[in-house]
C-alpha cells in the first residue's frame, strides 16, 4: 500500500524543496520563535508574518488548499483552551450577555489574548506544515541529526517512520479479516475483537522487531547505527536563510 | 564444478529452538564454490533454520558449520560480511528510511570509507536495476522493487555466498521474471530456500529436499525435480511440465524447463 500522510507533497520540485533541510529547520524555527515573541497588539506584524509564510508556500508549489486544510486541524484544540479567556479576563468590557441567571462579559483584553493565541498557533502550524511538506522525512531527520539531535532519538524516530506504515497495513488487514467474518454482532463482541486485534498487533510487532534485528545483525550491525551524512549547504541555501531571517528581523524590529 | 572449492561444510548439525522444537536433526551438507543450491521442502521442514546457521544467527552446540574454511562460531564478523542473507519479507530486510541508507548499511558496518560506501551502493543498485531510486522510501515501492533492493542491500557487501529465503514469494509474474534474471546474472554461490520449483529449475543446479529437519534427498536439479515419487513422498509436487511428460505422455526424457523443450524439440519428441 502507498502512504503519504506524513510528508505528502515532499516529492514536488521547487526551490524550497531543494533547500538543505538544516536551513529549513533553522529558518522555520526562527520564524516560530519570533512569531511567539511578538507583542499581541502588533496586528501588522502578524499580517506580514502571514504574508512571508504564504509566499514561501506559494513558491513551494504545495497546494494551498492542502496547507490550509491541514492547518485548521489545530484550531479546535486552541479554541478549546482559549475560548474562555475573553470571558474571564478583566478589563474594558466589549459586550455582555445574560442567559437566565448566567451573566457573561467579554473584555477587549480577553479578546486580544484570544486573537494572540489563535494567530500565533496558526502561524506556527503553517510554518511547520511548510517545513514538513517540502522536506522528505528522511532528509528532515538527517537535518535534525546534523543539528545535534542525539543519534538514538533520530534512529527511534526513523524506525517509527519506517514501520508505522507497515503496522498500518497490518492493522488494515486484521480489520478486513474481522469485518469479513462479522455479521452484525453486538457491541460487546466488537469491543472484544478490537481487544484481540490490539493484542495480536503487539505480538506481531514484537516478532517483527526480532526479525528486523536479525536482518540488521546479518549485515554486520553491532549496536551502533552509522549513516552517511551527505548534506551540503549550497549558496542557494544560505541566500534563502539570510533572506528569510532578514525579513523576519525587519518585521520584528522596524515595525 | 566437482573440483571446485568447498565453501560450506555442515557436519551432523542438530538444532533445537529454545521452546523445545527440534528443527534440525542431523544435517550433513557440502556446498561448492559457484554452485546454486535450492532447499525445498514443506513448511516447517527446517529450511530457514538451516539458512540461519550459515551466518551464525543461530548456533548449535551439536555439529559443525564451516563457511569459507572458517568455523562460523569463531569468525562471526568476518562471516557476516561474506555471507549475505536476504530475508523473505522485504519489510524486515529494509529497515532504514531510504534505499540509499539501507544499501549502505552493510558496507558502513564493515568499516569502509565514505567514498567506498557510495561506490558500493551505486554498484549494488545498478546490478539489481534500481539505480536512481536512492532517495525513495520503502513504503513507496512495489513489492518487486523492494525485493530487488533487498538483494542490493547484501550485494553492496560483495558477499561470496548469497542466501535467499523465499525470493519469489508473493511477487507478480513480471517481478518474478526480473528476479530470476537477476539471480542468474550473479555468479556467486547461491543458496535459496523456496517453494517455487520452477524458480529452482530455472536458477539452480542442485536441489536438496528437506523433510522434518533432515535432508531427504540431494542431487542435480534434473534428477530431483523429475523424481515425482521422491517429491510426493515428501509432500511436494513435481512441476507441471514434468508431470505432463512423465505421467501423461510416458516419455523417456523429461524436461524440467520450458526452454529445454523449445531448444531441443527432437530430444523431447515434440
Ligand atoms: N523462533 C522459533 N521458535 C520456535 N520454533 C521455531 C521458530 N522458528 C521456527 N520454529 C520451528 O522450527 C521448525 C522449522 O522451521 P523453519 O522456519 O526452519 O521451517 P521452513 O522450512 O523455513 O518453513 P517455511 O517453508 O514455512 O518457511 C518448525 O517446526 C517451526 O515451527
Ligand atoms: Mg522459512
Amino acid at each position: 500500500m502507498k502512504h503519504d500522510f506524513i510528508d505528502k507533497y515532499a516529492e514536488l520540485e521547487s526551490i524550497i524543496h531543494r533547500l538543505d533541510p538544516r536551513i529549513k529547520i533553522i529558518s522555520f524555527f526562527c520564524f516560530i520563535l519570533l512569531v511567539i515573541s511578538t507583542s499581541p497588539t502588533k496586528f501588522l506584524n502578524f499580517l506580514l508574518y502571514f504574508l512571508l509564510i504564504f509566499g514561501v508556500i506559494l513558491v513551494s508549489k504545495v497546494p494551498l488548499s492542502f496547507v490550509f486544510k491541514r492547518s485548521m486541524v489545530i484550531i479546535p484544540f486552541v479554541l478549546l483552551i482559549a475560548i474562555f479567556i475573553p470571558f474571564l479576563k478583566e478589563g474594558e468590557i466589549a459586550g455582555s450577555y445574560s442567559f437566565a441567571s448566567l451573566h457573561l462579559t467579554v473584555t477587549y483584553d480577553g479578546l486580544i489574548i484570544l486573537f494572540n493565541v489563535l494567530s500565533k498557533s496558526w502561524l506556527s502550524v503553517l510554518s511547520m506544515l511548510a517545513l514538513a511538506s517540502t522536506t522528505k522525512f528522511p532528509e528532515l531527520l538527517k537535518g535534525f541529526e546534523k543539528l545535534g539531535m542525539p543519534r538514538v532519538m533520530v534512529m527511534i524516530i526513523s524506525f517509527m517512520y519506517r514501520y508505522v506504515f507497515v503496522l498500518g497495513d497490518e492493522v488494515m488487514r486484521m480489520k478486513c479479516a474481522r469485518d469479513a467474518r462479522s455479521f452484525g454482532g453486538n457491541s460487546k463482541w466488537h469491543i472484544k475483537t478490537i481487544g484481540n486485534i490490539i493484542g495480536m498487533l503487539f505480538i506481531r510487532t514484537y516478532e517483527r522487531g526480532e526479525r528486523v534485528y536479525v536482518a540488521m545483525v546479518s549485515r554486520g550491525f553491532i549496536g551502533k547505527i552509522k549513516i552517511l551524512g551527505d548534506l551540503q549547504v549550497k549558496k542557494l541555501d544560505l541566500c534563502f536563510m539570510l533572506a528569510f531571517i532578514t525579513f523576519l528581523t525587519i518585521i520584528w524590529t522596524v515595525l | 564444478m566437482e573440483l571446485a572449492k568447498k565453501v560450506v561444510t555442515i557436519k551432523n548439525l542438530e538444532y533445537e529452538y529454545p521452546d523445545g522444537t527440534s528443527a534440525l536433526k542431523g544435517i550433513n551438507l557440502d556446498i561448492f564454490e559457484g554452485e546454486s543450491v535450492a532447499l525445498i521442502g514443506l513448511n516447517g521442514a527446517g529450511k530457514s533454520t538451516l539458512l540461519l546457521h550459515l551466518n551464525g544467527i543461530l548456533q548449535s552446540d551439536e555439529g559443525d558449520v564451516e563457511v569459507l574454511g572458517m568455523k562460523v562460531a569463531e569468525n562471526i564478523r568476518e562471516i557476516r560480511g561474506k555471507v549475505g542473507v536476504v530475508f523473505q519479507d522485504p519489510d524486515d530486510q529494509l529497515f532504514m528510511p531510504t534505499v540509499f541508507d539501507d544499501v549502505a548499511f552493510g558496507p558502513i558496518n564493515m568499516g569502509f570509507s565514505e567514498e567506498k560506501v557510495k561506490e558500493k551502493v551505486r554498484m549494488a543498485l545498478e546490478r539489481v536495476n534500481m539505480s536512481g531510486h536512492e532517495k525513495r522510501a520503502p513504503h513507496h515501492m512495489s513489492l518487486g522493487e523492494k525485493k530487488r533492493v533487498s538483494i542490493a542491500t547484501v550485494l553492496s557487501m560483495e558477499p561470496e555466498i548469497l542466501i535467499l529465503d523465499e525470493p519469489t514469494s508473493n511477487v507478480d509474474p513480471r517481478a518474478r521474471r526480473n528476479l530470476i534474471e537477476l539471480l542468474n546474472g550473479l555468479d556467486i554461490t547461491k543458496i535459496m530456500a523456496t517453494h517455487d520449483l520452477e524458480l529452482v529449475s530455472e536458477t539452480c543446479d542442485r536441489a536438496i529436499v528437506m523433510f522434518e529437519g533432515k535432508i531427504a534427498a540431494n542431487g542435480d536439479v534434473e534428477e530431483v525435480l523429475t523424481d515425482s515419487k521422491l517429491l510426493e513422498s515428501h509432500g511436494l509436487e513435481a512441476p507441471v511440465l514434468v508431470r505432463l511428460f512423465r505421467d501423461v505422455m510416458n516419455r523417456e526424457y523429461i524436461p524440467i524447463r520450458l526452454e529445454d523443450v523449445i531448444e531441443k524439440p527432437n530430444k523431447y519428441k515434440i
